[in-house]
């Protein structure tokens, strides 16, 4: 007999522990659909019966108000596993059951996996497991899913409490609220059961009504006897309890909790010291000490990926795919007498195309690496709760923070990072916003104009440009929220997690879930790309392939579109198409500057470039084009990740045409001003 | 003596009285245990003012000054 069985449960209860532990290797991630919240599924192993296993997001309550909530009542409501696993976190069990109370109110058998065990065994709190057991009417399973204790008992249990239910044998109820509000409900249940058909359980779907619940509310046929019943309960309740329905359930449920703990859990007397966590924390957030050491953290962070361990990654893997694979696949083709279009398709355009995406892959992998520790041991959430006064300012919450800061890096992992924000408004606000931060590949450009135009400031122009992206990106996101993205800034309520040591298997799942995303998508979206690139730089509009990029179907496009760039100073063709090929990858602007020039393939250091750059850009009109290189739409990875996350064509679209239209907007001021006051 | 949350210091002891407000935010901070006659424990206000720590129910719980203005509290000790 086949099972399914869902894994529910409050963020940092353990739950992804718990479910690769439970699935082994077996697991697939996908989206669900229509939205792009994770979804994980994977069949339990060492088991001879076939039981899936589902893993929802992780939430808090079942409240009509988040995605992931509604996404996770509307599986249990509509797919209706066979048995609801919830993990509660045995060491936060007030809290932890607040959900409890929720899951076992949806029809289907729920079975409790108290978890975190040995934390809770080592603090010295004692839970009493049979009575827990009898308050709330399930299993309870003492689990350590870390150490892989109790998860092979758990999920016999759970299997036990499947077969039961399939058998007919139901779980008991429990009393929940206090008598007054259960003979209400009682009495409203027998109102609308008979309207339900097979959608809703009755219990829940009567709570859910009272409460006011607007889905519920919009899914169920009533008729005018009713919706004059659930007013008057309503407003019975809401004037003897003087306070709103979904206060007073909200209340009610946590007094139900406050019980089954006062007489279940057996707290160590607390001597009144600090813990290692409240310790660090001290520090960590202390009110003068707390900023200058994040900005230490975020120094060190960023210099060990992009300095030296990114940098010698990089050139490792430049030169594996750039040179030893190219090489030999030429070999290769020449040897098989292949055509020269052939060689040049496979070795200019598709190794090229994807090793200018895979040599940011091992860089990718160590910043998430880093990020998997800043969030895992509790320390990003304290970031955000520093940094949320500031981002307040521009209409984020300080969950907006962390992608922002690794747009410094790059915008890919950034955009990615996303989704750790709740708001649909505030992520979309946030991926529009991201590539304004000036990424790692967007220094080169800097560093060859600079060097050829601001020789004694070339620091100062640089760091001028990475504050215009800043600047950039806070009076865009005061403007779209005053626009597109109007209405309440969404609210900062979140959980700081106990500081914790991140076990390193942990670290490496965590990095690995969020890398291959990278690979696999950008990997076909860029392969694609390259060769349309590859054609544009090589074939003329007669398809005739040509030496000369200026005769290509690129070089005609540049041609074209320069008059585009003339009011910013950079009318000319070769810029139009250097610019071109930035979408590729932004560092590509230096490679085509020095191709069109005529010196074939030169760095950002090349004094032949610079000389030929003095001929026709004036100090003005090179920061005019660095602010355009700087503002303008992303390359095609990101291109990709926007895609990906935005989950639209819609936004993405409007996202890069805004960001390529700010940036047209913005240099014009930079030469007009500019001229204006004389400099040009 | 009754006041709110928001006027509170680092190291009150209070217990909940009432919680105002409605909406979304409401929701939010009564599923995390914002319920009346919860006891928090101020832990903290953010380097630059706002937002504040609380502990309550056993864990660490962040969010603004302005919905803590919201929070009636009656405080235990100091």
């Amino acid at each position: 007999m086949a099972f399914r069985f869902a894994l529910v449960g409050n963020p940092n209860c353990g739950k992804t522990t718990m479910f690769n532990e439970v699935t082994g290797s077996t697991q697939h991630v996908g989206n669900w659909p229509g939205v792009t919240v994770e979804k994980k599924e994977g069949k339990a192993r060492r088991f001879k019966e076939d039981i899936k296993v589902i893993d929802l997001p992780g939430i808090y309550s079942l409240s009509p108000y988040s995605l992931e909530e509604i996404i996770s009542r509307n599986y249990i409501l509509e797919e209706r596993p066979d048995v609801v696993i919830n993990i509660v976190d045995a060491t936060n069990i007030e809290r932890n059951l607040y959900l409890t109370t929720q899951l076992i109110e949806l029809g289907i058998p729920v079975v409790v996996a108290l978890n975190m065990m040995d934390a809770l065994e080592a603090r010295g709190d004692q839970i009493d497991i049979p009575r827990l057991e009898k308050q709330l009417g399930v299993p309870v399973i003492p689990t350590s899913a870390n150490k892989a204790h109790g998860t092979k008992e758990l999920i016999e249990q759970t299997l036990q409490v499947a077969q039961n239910a399939a058998s007919g044998q139901l779980a008991e109820s429990i009393t929940l609220f206090e008598e007054k509000i259960e003979k209400s409900l009682e009495k409203l249940s027998e109102l609308i059961t008979p309207m339900l058909g097979q959608m809703y359980p009755p219990r829940f779907a009567t709570v859910k009504l009272l409460e006011g619940d607007e889905i519920v509310t919009a899914n169920i046929k009533m008729n005018h006897k009713l919706i004059e019943a659930i007013r008057a309960t309503r407003d019975q309740l809401e004037q003897e309890y003087d306070n709103d329905m979904e206060t007073i359930i909200a209340d009610q449920r946590y007094q139900f909790i406050s019980k089954v703990v006062s007489k279940s859990v057996k707290k160590k007397l607390s001597v009144g010291g600090l813990t290692v966590s409240d310790k660090m924390d001290k520090i960590l957030t202390h009110r003068i000490f707390a900023i200058p050491l994040f900005l230490l953290i975020m120094y060190v962070v960023f210099t060990i990926t992009f300095g030296f361990i990114g940098t010698f990654t990089i050139d490792y893997i430049d030169h594996l795919m750039n040179v030893a694979l190219a090489d030999t696949v030429t070999t290769l083709l020449h040897s098989a007498g292949a055509a020269e279009w052939l060689d040049s398709l496979i070795v200019g355009g598709i190794i090229a195309g994807l090793g200018s995406i895979l040599v940011f892959v091992p860089q990718i992998m160590i910043l998430f690496f880093f990020l998997a520790i800043l969030e895992d041991s509790g320390y990003m959430s304290r970031a955000a709760f520093m940094m949320d006064r500031m981002f307040r300012k521009i209409g984020l919450s300080g969950k907006s923070f962390i992608p922002m800061i690794m747009g410094i890096g790059c915008s890919v992992p950034a955009i990615m990072a996303t989704r750790t924000l709740e708001n649909e408004k505030d992520r979309r606000l946030t991926i529009i916003l991201t590539p304004f931060m000036s990424c790692g590949a967007r220094l080169p450009v800097y560093a060859l104009f600079a060097a050829a135009f601001f020789a004694n400031a070339q620091s100062l122009v640089i760091f001028s440009l990475y504050l215009l992206g800043m600047v950039v990106a806070i009076l865009s996101g005061i403007l779209l929220r005053k626009t597109l993205f109007k209405g309440e800034a969404e609210a900062f309520v979140m959980e700081l997690p106990p500081y914790r040591i991140p076990t390193f298997k942990g670290l490496m799942i965590h990095m690995w879930d969020r890398g291959k995303g990278f690979i696999k998508k950008a990997g076909t979206v860029i392969f694609a790309a390259s060769v349309i690139i590859w054609f544009g730089q090589t074939f003329n509009f007669s398809l005739q392939m040509g030496d000369e990029v200026s005769g290509s179907i690129f070089g005609s496009v540049g041609t074209f579109i320069s008059p585009f760039f003339a009011p910013l100073g950079f009318g000319d063709w070769r810029s139009s198409v250097a610019l071109l090929t930035g979408f590729v990858a932004k560092e590509a602007v230096v490679a085509t500057m020095g191709i069109l020039n005529n010196l074939g393939e030169v760095g950002e250091g090349s004094v032949e470039l610079m000389a030929s750059l003095q001929t026709y850009f004036t100090p003005l009109k090179a920061y005019a084009f660095m602010t355009f290189t700087l503002l303008y739409m992303p390359c095609i990875a990101a291109f990709a990740a926007i895609k990906r996350e935005m989950n639209s064509w819609k936004w993405t679209l409007f996202t890069v045409g805004y960001q390529t239209a700010t940036a047209w907007i913005v240099s014009l001021i930079v030469y007009q001003g500019g001229k204006l006051l004389g400099l040009g | 003596m009754e006041t709110t949350l928001n006027e509170c210091r680092p190291g009150d002891k209070v217990v909940i009285v009432r919680v105002g407000g409605e909406g979304p935010v409401k929701r939010r901070l009564m599923d995390m245990g914002i319920t009346r006659g919860a006891e928090i424990l101020v832990r903290k206000v953010a380097p630059m003012g706002d937002p504040i720590e609380v502990n309550i129910r056993g864990y660490e719980l962040t969010f603004r000054k302005a919905d803590a203005s919201n929070i009636m509290i009656q405080k235990l000790e100091s």
